[in-house]
């Protein structure tokens, strides 16, 4: 079938703010699906509140709206821009979501717009837990049994039908409190009882228990023609029972048969084609593993975070092939892009194993519940190509940078078996490594299999990689063991640490001996016909197929690896726009990366596409093979910078900043030198090694201090102290993870926090714009909300800080970007940190300014000047919008972690607020984050002493637009005393009603609590926090947040305006 | 569950030569002999031991693209006919441990037991595009390290498979009793899964060997006429074919599978042809000429019907490879007859052309 020509204008719904479960997956599918719909002349309308995707960029639709993705928002674009489609399986639930309630609510059909790539009914059927249930008995397809029951005799007969184990999950309890799993009669009895009086409606799901099944996924694409395919199986390693994002999962499956395969395969294309999807779609299978039993847990009617796993595991672009699908080309007319020679309908077979392990952010949250459920923790993943499955799991392992290269972990010497037994128990995040320990004790696989459930063929596989430790360290190093331990992608680090040698011995050995890592072909068809995709992985021991190509310059690029907290989408951005930028100039472009999720892993974004680690060896193996004539390093956040000096090691020239400025910048004493050259001052502070010193640090500059490692990402580890005894405390934890840089002790200044991105060109510098933040200096910078143009700052002030970025950037030798932040007190402006390299705030400035930071910046690395492209060096004229990036938290998600804001970076995404004025735009962007107030117009204020007199203007300013103050003892003395009526309520250790019960009946909005500082933290403060996060009440834990929430509140009934920033140059 | 951990510490060389020359040094697995074969592979992912007991693989060496191979263990209700028949197998890793709820077996043993020698540990990838370059090539699978290559090469050259039907059907016919219609399945080295897609579907299957005559099955009266598929080059299988003239001429519902596809081509005067290095694996789209839909599909074929100057009088085709435009079936004009190239009775492979034993019965209830 032809394409649809009706189909002129497309309206694209991103899915906004990163947060644990929608992440980067959405701008990869979501910039794919556009560039393939503006192939075909289709013009394409884009909203997406996120600001650091590539998918908002003026080159990759028409007309980009980065705002807030709610109906009224949605509304105004239709009306205003007229498309005539809207294609909505793109932006994951959220913009799913949304496409539905446009068209259910007829406002689609008024406005002559129609869902394209799945209909309203199709996405109904997939979702509608009962419709769905329907569906699937109408085509026989099992879904796992369930009831709701009210009482417990339905609940006894119901699991008597079904049989135990029973899974009881209570209705509207948060993370699954009053549920469980009961094996007999007595056992759910209990449960249930228990289960239906803490569930607010008094109801119990009751379900057959599928946990410890095979899970298994399909991702299946259907066109309207009823073409249907699969593009590729993937087998989770963890058991049914934890989210198949936090598992770690195989592509294909391994320990199917091909009557098990083909089963689940069948009926994923049954269901396909009973919902009559057309584009791509996710199908979940739990599978018995004694018997061909089969369920199926749930069927996702767009792409997904799998979907863009199994386009990087199989070369096969999903989004791509959905948008052209949904234009109404059939498979059979889209051509495989890959080959060039076959068609988009046919199956990928690979040639190669594929491993995925998620990125779980538990460094960042100590606190936190590490046990994995059906709740998905982590934020980002790795993925890992070898020809065996040893080989692609410990490459995925060393691709997380979690300071674990092998599978030696923890240190387990003072543990019994009967420990290691115990924490096999244990679902977490640290279970592959329980299980390498087990094996080495020899526990056998029968047992660990039985705990664990995992397939006897991974647990083998674990074992092959334990007995080559053994051997390593046992048997005299031939040139066959060492081409084994290659084979199995045991980097040379660990090798020489096993057999006791130095790395570079081991590098020499080798050498010697020829054992060299060669690259093979992702190609969709396992060699079956020759593809042109410069799609690379490593192996040891097979053949180098990789052509050379010589003539131009090469320039490798090297990416920033998974999604975490601190280092997240923005650096894919400058990655990609790097090498955008570099490909224009005409240079041959080598990005090396390994996370699925990205732009930057899409086949066509390099001229080559090495999936691969980010170590030095890993990328060593590159360089020798591509002798890269350059590298950057400083659009892929600390991953890149981390690589710089092994890469100078090797020879490759550094492109932009030097290495030694790099260090300079991170170095205390190289950049105290440098400062007080520049004559800039900073916040006093020393450099110590030991938690002594740190004490006498502190003291001599009076507490509070801010206490960090050096070299870190996102403030990690970063605190304030008020006390010599947090010093103690986070030295301690500091020192947890393996220390090889200072400690640095700065006095901690209270002022206003200015942040500047610039790009230098040796000589001069081009600021598109100073941004201000709304918290005061002491949260991280990646948490505060930050506002463009500085609005309370002086022209003075301005003045010094352009000056400033001037000297620093000179000084540092800059080529490229450099990020300042200074911290502005008693009209004095200090300087807090220094990053030559791209920051978080890249994507955010350059589309609200216009000004194409990125490639500015290339510009430059390659020797071009700032007035030579066309730019007037210095700080930019202001724009006309007022633009504010607002962060974004995925708390709910992470049990037991601590919601404070402090100098340690919390936040997963952001979301902007962009207008004329400084009110609307801070309206749109809370909107943008989700924060919808007021619900039930009561909130819960407890403020630290210091924020008691600035709490009383806000509190007021709530009272006034309706709201009834509730207020711990002392916070409700001083708001009465000041004429603001607040109920004082009881603490939670008090008698009730108290504050958590408050809480907990659901009737309160929002939360301001603001802890005190330092290590004893209030436990109160903590179980408040946690409580109003897991009943989704708004917890503010600053007082210029809650000042900026309320002014944002006071200015909600303005009429909101909508910028296109392809307009905006 | 009990594993059977096969930890052999030894390890001996094998080898892969070549007709071109290329040497590859691996490991050797299964039986310890000499063997020197036709050079395919498949790049199925799953379906092994369907694979090497598919008959069509007679007198050929396979090639699994997929690198991990054995990881199910061996289940015997999964073999497509009484023992594997490939030559040699070449693979990059063989499982350690089997692991599945229905294995009985590992492919180490199962290799062992049933003579097939076999090379393991060598880039399978490097090897299936130097098949894909310059096509499908004899080779040979040897454990002496001391083997001469222009000895072994001049061997390899003289070799063609021959007889390999012969060697494949069945010694005498047999009934799977069922109480729909009456089919005679002429077994030309054919895959279980086609008998059992009809018996299945209620037929009584009576599968006769390939050398059977034509009078012989038109005077059981079966309502339909089943031809399987097989090995080997159809032109040399000239008597079955003068057979198959005589079932074409009756009226009686006809549906052939692979090599019945291409013999009836042939004995209606079209010409078949080998192509550089086939179709084997399990993601071949086809497209059903009529609807226009396309449909994955198992294939296992190194020669094709030439369609090229087809009388439509004759024949018409009705299924199309996607990919590379080889045929995949024809519709016989006024006859009740189709054939196709591709494997509707799947094993290993998609289950998504099942429906055309369907259609074949209603072709016999039309009838």
């Amino acid at each position: 079938m032809p394409r649809d020509n009706s189909i002129k204008k497309v309206l694209v719904i991103g899915s906004g703010p990163i947060v644990i479960g929608q992440a980067a997956e959405f701008d990869y599918a979501g910039t794919q699906a556009c560039r393939s719909l503006k192939e075909e002349g289709v013009q394409v309308v884009l909203v997406n509140s996120n600001p650091a995707t590539i998918m908002t960029d003026k080159n990759i639709a028409d007309h980009v709206y980065i705002e807030p993705l709610t109906i009224p928002v949605l509304e105004r674009i239709i009306e205003k821009e007229k498309p005539d489609s809207i294609l909505p399986t793109l932006g994951g639930q959220a913009g799913l979501n949304l496409g539905m309630e446009l068209a259910e609510s007829g406002f689609l059909e008024k406005h002559n717009c129609r869902l394209i790539g799945t209909t309203p009914e199709t996405i109904k059927k997939a979702e509608d837990r009962l419709e769905f249930k329907e569906t699937m008995e109408k085509i026989n397809e099992p879904c796992a049994p369930s009831l709701v029951v009210e009482n417990i005799e339905d609940g006894v007969t119901f699991a008597n039908k079904i049989g135990y184990p029973i899974v009881l999950r209570p209705a509207y309890t948060l993370g699954g409190s009053g549920g469980g799993i009961a094996h007999n009669q007595e056992e759910l009895e209990e449960i249930l009882a228990n289960g239906l009086r803490l569930s607010r409606v008094g109801q119990v799901l009751v379900e057959r228990c599928i946990a410890g099944w095979k899970e298994i996924e399909y991702e299946v694409i259907r066109d309207r023609a009823g073409n249907v395919i699969t593009v590729c199986n993937m087998e989770n390693i963890d058991p049914v029972g934890v989210h198949t994002g936090d598992s770690i999962v195989v592509a294909p499956s391994q320990t199917l048969g091909d009557k098990e395969y083909q089963m689940l395969r069948t009926s994923a294309l049954n269901i396909i084609s009973e919902l009559n999807i057309t584009g791509g779609c996710n199908v979940q299978y739990a599978l018995k593993p004694d018997s061909f039993e089969y369920c199926v847990i749930e069927v996702n009617p767009r792409v997904s975070r799998s979907s863009a796993l199994a386009s990087k595991a199989t070369g096969y672009p999903i989004a791509k092939v959905a948008a052209k699908i949904a234009l109404g080309y059939t498979l059979d007319e889209i051509p495989n892009a890959v080959t060039g020679k076959t068609y988009a309908s046919f199956e990928p077979m690979l040639d190669y194993c594929v491993v995925k392990i998620p990125r779980l952010p538990f460094d960042k949250f100590i606190s936190a519940k590490r046990t994995l459920t059906t709740q998905m923790k982590a934020t980002g993943e790795v993925m890992a190509i070898a020809n065996n499955f040893e080989a692609g799991l410990m490459k995925a392992l060393r691709s997380l940078e979690q300071h674990v290269d092998s599978l030696i972990y923890e240190d387990y010497s003072d543990r019994d078996e009967y420990d290691i037994m115990e924490m096999l128990h244990r679902v977490d995040d640290r279970r592959v490594f329980v299980i390498a320990e087990a094996l080495r004790r020899k526990i056998p696989y029968e047992v660990i299999h039985n705990i664990t459930k995992i397939d006897l063929w991974f647990i083998d596989k674990i074992a092959i990689l334990v007995e080559m430790e053994q051997r390593l360290k046992e048997e005299p190093l031939t040139k066959e063991l060492l081409a084994e331990a290659k084979r199995l992608e045991f980097p040379d680090t660990v090798i020489a640490k096993l057999v006791g040698k130095q790395e570079y011995q081991i590098k020499v050995l080798r050498n010697e001996w020829g054992i060299h890592a060669a690259f093979k072909m992702v190609d969709t068809c396992a060699a079956e016909f020759a593809a042109s995709t410069p799609y690379y992985y490593s192996v040891f021991g097979s053949e180098n197929e990789v052509e050379e190509t010589t003539g131009r310059k090469k320039v490798l690029v090297l990416g920033s690896g998974p999604i975490r907290i601190g280092q997240g989408i923005e650096f894919d951005f400058c990655s990609v726009h790097c090498t955008w930028s570099f490909r224009r100039a005409g240079y041959e472009t080598i990005i090396v990366n390994n996370n699925p999720e990205t732009v930057s892993t899409d086949f066509d974004i390099a001229d080559k596409l090495y999936f691969e680690p980010l170590t030095p060896e890993d990328v060593e193996n590159i360089v020798e093979l591509e002798k890269p004539d350059g590298a950057v390093v400083q659009f892929g956040g600390q991953t890149a910078i981390k690589l710089t000096e092994a890469l100078m090691k090797m020879g490759v020239p550094i492109l932009g900043t030097s290495a030694k400025d790099v260090d300079a910048a991170e170095d205390r004493e190289l950049f105290d030198q440098i400062l007080e050259e520049c004559c800039i001052p900073r916040p006093a502070g020393h450099t110590v090694f030991t938690c002594e010193e740190a004490i006498k640090a502190a003291n001599d500059l009076g507490y509070p201090v801010l206490v960090r490692p050096s070299y870190v990402l996102g403030g990690q580890g970063m605190q304030i102290a008020i006390n010599d005894k947090d010093i103690t405390e986070f030295i301690g934890i500091i020192n947890r993870i393996a220390q090889e840089h200072p400690i640095l002790v700065d006095k901690y200044l209270v002022g206003k926090e200015i942040e500047v991105d610039a790009v230098c060109d040796g000589e001069e510098i081009l600021i598109p714009g100073i941004m201000e933040h709304i918290e005061r200096a002491g949260i991280h910078s990646g948490d505060s909300i930050s506002v463009y143009p500085a609005r309370s700052i002086s022209e003075k002030i301005k003045k010094v800080i352009v000056e400033y970025t001037r000297r620093l950037a000179r000084a540092l030798h800059v080529k490229g970007l450099i990020n300042i932040q200074f911290i502005v007190a008693h009209d004095e402006v200090y300087v807090i940190e220094v990053n030559p390299r791209s920051s978080r705030t890249v994507p955010y400035i350059s589309k609200v300014t216009g000004i194409p930071i990125v490639d500015l910046a290339t510009q430059v690395i390659i020797g071009n000047t700032i007035r030579g492209l066309g730019y007037e060096p210095g700080l930019q004229k202001e724009a006309d919008y007022v633009a504010i990036k607002m962060p974004v938290f995925s708390f709910e998600k992470l049990r037991g972690a601590d919601i404070a804001l402090g100098p340690e970076m919390k936040s997963t995404g952001e979301c902007l607020g962009i207008a004329k004025t400084f009110n609307e735009a801070l309206y749109k962007a809370f909107l943008g984050a989700g924060v919808h107030l007021p619900k039930f117009k009561k909130m819960i204020i407890t403020v630290k002493d210091a924020d008691k007199i600035d709490v009383i203007d806000i509190a007021r300013r709530f009272q006034a637009i309706g709201y009834e103050i509730y207020a711990t003892k002392n916070t409700a003395k001083v708001l009465n005393e000041n004429g603001v009526e607040a109920f004082k309520v009881n603490k939670i250790e008090q008698d009730s009603p108290n504050l958590l019960d408050l809480i907990l009946g659901h009737q309160i909005d929002l939360v301001i609590d603001t802890p005190s500082q330092g290590a004893k933290k209030s436990h109160d403060g903590f179980v408040i926090r946690r409580n109003a996060i897991e009943t989704g009440v708004n917890v503010l834990t600053s007082i210029d947040t809650a000042n900026a929430l309320i002014t944002s509140l006071e200015n909600r009934d303005q009429h909101l305006s909508l910028i296109d920033i392809a307009e905006i140059d | 569950m009990t594993i059977t951990k096969e930890r052999k510490q030894w390890k001996m060389k094998a080898f892969l030569i070549l007709e071109d020359g290329h040497v590859f040094t691996g490991t050797a697995i299964g039986a310890d002999k000499e063997v020197i074969s036709e050079i395919v592979f498949n790049t199925s992912m799953t379906g092994y031991l369907e694979v090497l007991t598919d008959p069509s693989y007679a007198g050929q060496a396979v090639v699994m693209t997929y690198p991990l191979i054995g990881n199910y263990g061996i289940c015997y209700d999964d073999m497509e006919s009484r023992k594997p028949w490939p030559d040699g197998y070449i693979v990059r890793e063989l499982s350690r441990i089997p692991s599945n709820f229905r294995s009985e077996d590992t492919i180490q043993h199962f290799l062992e037991i049933n003579d097939i020698p076999g090379i393991a540990g060598i880039d399978t990838r490097a090897l299936t595009k130097i098949l894909r370059e310059k096509g499908t090539m004899n080779g040979m699978i040897t454990r002496n390290e001391n083997y001469d290559l222009d000895e072994a090469i001049a061997r390899m050259k003289q070799y063609t498979p021959t007889a390999v039907v012969k060697k494949t059907t069945c010694n005498q016919s047999y009934v799977l009793p069922g109480d729909g219609h009456k089919v005679a399945l002429l077994d030309l080295g054919a895959k279980d899964n086609i008998a059992k897609s009809l018996n299945r579907r209620g037929c009584e299957v009576t599968v006769y060997p390939a050398d059977t005559k034509a009078e012989q099955i038109i005077a059981s009266n079966p309502e339909g006429i089943m031809l399987s598929n097989g090995p080997g080059d159809p032109k040399e299988c000239v008597e079955i074919i003068e057979e198959i003239k005589k079932l074409y001429a009756t009226d009686i519902p006809i549906f052939a599978i692979c090599l019945g596809h291409q013999l009836m081509a042939l004995a209606n005067g079209c010409d078949t042809y080998k192509m550089k290095y086939g179709h084997r694996g399990g993601n071949h789209p086809v497209k059903d000429l009529k609807t226009g839909r396309v449909y994955i599909s198992s294939q296992n074929h190194g020669y094709v019907v030439n369609t090229d100057g087809l009388n439509p009088d004759v024949a018409v085709p009705a299924f199309v490879n996607v990919n590379d435009g080889t045929n995949e079936g024809l519709a016989y004009t006024g006859k009740n007859i189709f054939t196709v190239q591709f494997h509707p009775e799947a094993c290993p492979g998609p289950q998504d052309s099942a429906y055309l034993f369907d259609r074949f019965i209603q072709m016999m209830e039309e009838k």
